[in-house]
């Protein structure tokens, strides 16, 4: 899921200076599950927005997943009026979400409140840990025991560990273990590690994740 | 008296002596080249670090053609930190045009080790890939997927000139665990490196066990040795930069002594001497006590 944290206030109440209507939109998704932008993050925007600012709520809605630009523009039809008075929208959710609203009402400015930190999974409530980074095309975890390099690494090296690797841990943080040592024990848990110490990694085709990216997927039985 | 130069050197089985300069943080290059002058004939080569522990400093390429033209055998180091692949292949045709020769390739630390910590980290190749890139410089081509025109190209572009470069790598013999870093130098090997200059050794029995990996492989092996000043900047080294172990008993040495320095200076010339029947050659790294060098050597006998 798509990990996202507040701003700080300041810069919300920036963003927001001469806007005195505001509608506030959360989301039903990934800031539900972050504690960023589900009901209750927005309820208490609000109740901050009127209390502390003195702002004007045209109303507020937990769409189910904002970045479904599709079913969104479906959900905020039942907002049109309360949206059509509103001076900007503050929208709870990740750059895709505050960009899919900012597609569909273009009438008043829509204002980001969190900021999108990475793709991440949740270890325990309230903790999320990036495993992946999307990095476009060419996957190499079957050549890394199932554990990716590009992200656990802090160099993103292909082919073994840095000079900086102490007592297995990494370079840049001696609380966190070292990528390529937890590729090497997989490995050697798993099963080849021998081919693995052999082989050069290449160097990798940036060509493959140009951004922005789009993937158009073919329905089979409908028509082009 | 030093007669031949670093490959030559290496390549006729003499024990190696290298040092580690590092370019000024500026452009006036004074310090560094009286301390090139101090170790004229007692070296074979001086490696020339790359923005070392992410430092910004004057570039290694220029520092090193200042210590060719000075008659110096200079080890141009290089590191994947801050460029990409074509501003890397590009350095090293400039570094061949001026008849630099060795180069010491590394990964590099992360910039948020150094004074620019807020600085994109490239890593575009790592070490092992450098060295391939390497390889085929020399080989006349380079890393390039298609040609100028568009079309693909399976085995690089074929250079007007090639490159005729020594590269070696670094390997850390107290890496621990050890076995990673022990796939990753026959990776190296496997990719060209020739010659090894290795951490700061202390572990004489672990640094035996890792000669005999390397000889296994034929790969030279110039054993890194530190010199520190104080047990203070030993425990400074131990938390800031990377890589560098100095062990409690070594740290507790220096402690009580009322020349920290001197016996620093003894200390390492004590260990180049234990190196020279077991390695290839050494590489002093002295971190600010350049001026110091001849000294240690002094100690070494040699």
């Amino acid at each position: 899921m798509i990990i996202t944290r507040p701003k700080p206030f300041a810069e919300i109440q920036s963003a927001l200076q001469g806007k005195e209507k505001i509608f506030l939109i959360g989301c039903g998704l990934c800031a539900t599950l972050c504690q960023s932008g589900g009901q209750e993050q927005v309820i208490r925007m609000r109740d901050r927005l009127v209390q502390e600012e003195g702002k004007e709520i045209t109303g507020l809605a937990v769409l189910e997943a904002v970045c479904h630009v599709l079913r969104s523009k479906k959900e905020l039809r039942a907002h049109r009026a309360e949206l059509s008075a509103s001076e900007a929208i503050l929208v709870m959710a990740c750059g895709g979400g505050v960009q899919a609203v900012g597609k569909l009402l273009t009438t008043a400015p829509v204002v980001a409140a969190l900021d999108s930190l990475f793709l991440g999974n949740i270890e325990r409530f309230g903790q999320f840990e990036e495993r992946c980074s999307l990095c476009g095309g060419d996957c190499i975890l079957n050549k890394t025991g199932g554990i990716c390099p590009l992200t656990a690494c802090s160099k993103g090296l292909l082919n073994g560990p840095c000079g900086g690797m102490k007592d297995g841990r990494c370079e840049l943080d001696r609380q966190r273990d070292c990528a390529w040592v937890l590729i090497y024990e997989r490995l050697k848990a798993t099963g080849g590690a021998e081919a693995a110490a052999l082989t050069i990694r290449g160097p990798r085709d940036h060509s493959q994740g140009l951004r922005p990216r789009r993937l158009v997927v073919d329905r089979p039985g409908v028509e082009k | 008296m030093v007669g031949l130069g670093f490959q030559q050197a290496l390549e006729q089985n003499q024990f190696v002596i290298t040092v580690e300069l590092a370019p000024p943080k500026g452009t006036d290059v004074s310090r560094m080249l009286a301390c090139a002058e101090r170790l004229k004939g007692r070296v074979h080569g001086i490696n020339v670090t790359d923005n070392q522990s992410a430092v910004m400093r004057l570039g290694s390429l220029a520092a090193c053609h200042l210590l060719k033209e000075r008659g110096f055998d200079p080890i141009y180091q290089i590191t994947c930190r801050d460029r990409n692949r074509l501003a890397l292949e590009s350095d090293l045709l400039s570094a061949a045009v001026l008849g630099i020769r060795n180069v010491l390739v590394l990964t590099g630390d992360h910039p948020t080790a150094g004074d620019h910590p807020e600085a994109k980290a490239v890593y575009d190749l790592d070490s092992t890939q450098l060295l391939q890139v390497i390889t085929r410089l020399n080989q006349g081509r380079d890393l390039s997927s298609r040609s100028s025109g568009g079309k693909p190209l399976v085995n690089g572009a074929t250079l007007a000139g090639g490159t005729n470069l020594f590269a070696g790598a670094v390997v850390n013999p107290e890496a621990n665990p050890l076995e990673p870093q022990i796939w990753r130098f026959f990776q190296k090997v496997a990719a060209g490196a020739r010659f090894f200059q290795t951490q700061a050794v202390y572990d004489l029995e672990r640094f035996d066990q890792f000669m005999g990996y390397a000889r296994e492989l034929g790969a030279k092996i110039l054993a890194g040795v530190l010199l520190v000043r104080s047990a203070a900047a030993a425990r400074y080294v131990n938390e800031h930069v990377p890589g560098v172990v100095v062990p409690e008993r070594v740290v507790k040495e220096l402690e009580p002594s009322a020349n920290p320095l001197e016996a620093g200076i003894r200390m390492a010339g004590q260990q180049i001497r234990h190196l020279r029947e077991r390695c290839d050659g050494v590489h002093i790294m002295a971190i600010g006590l350049e001026e110091h060098i001849p000294a240690v050597l002094d100690e070494a006998g040699i």
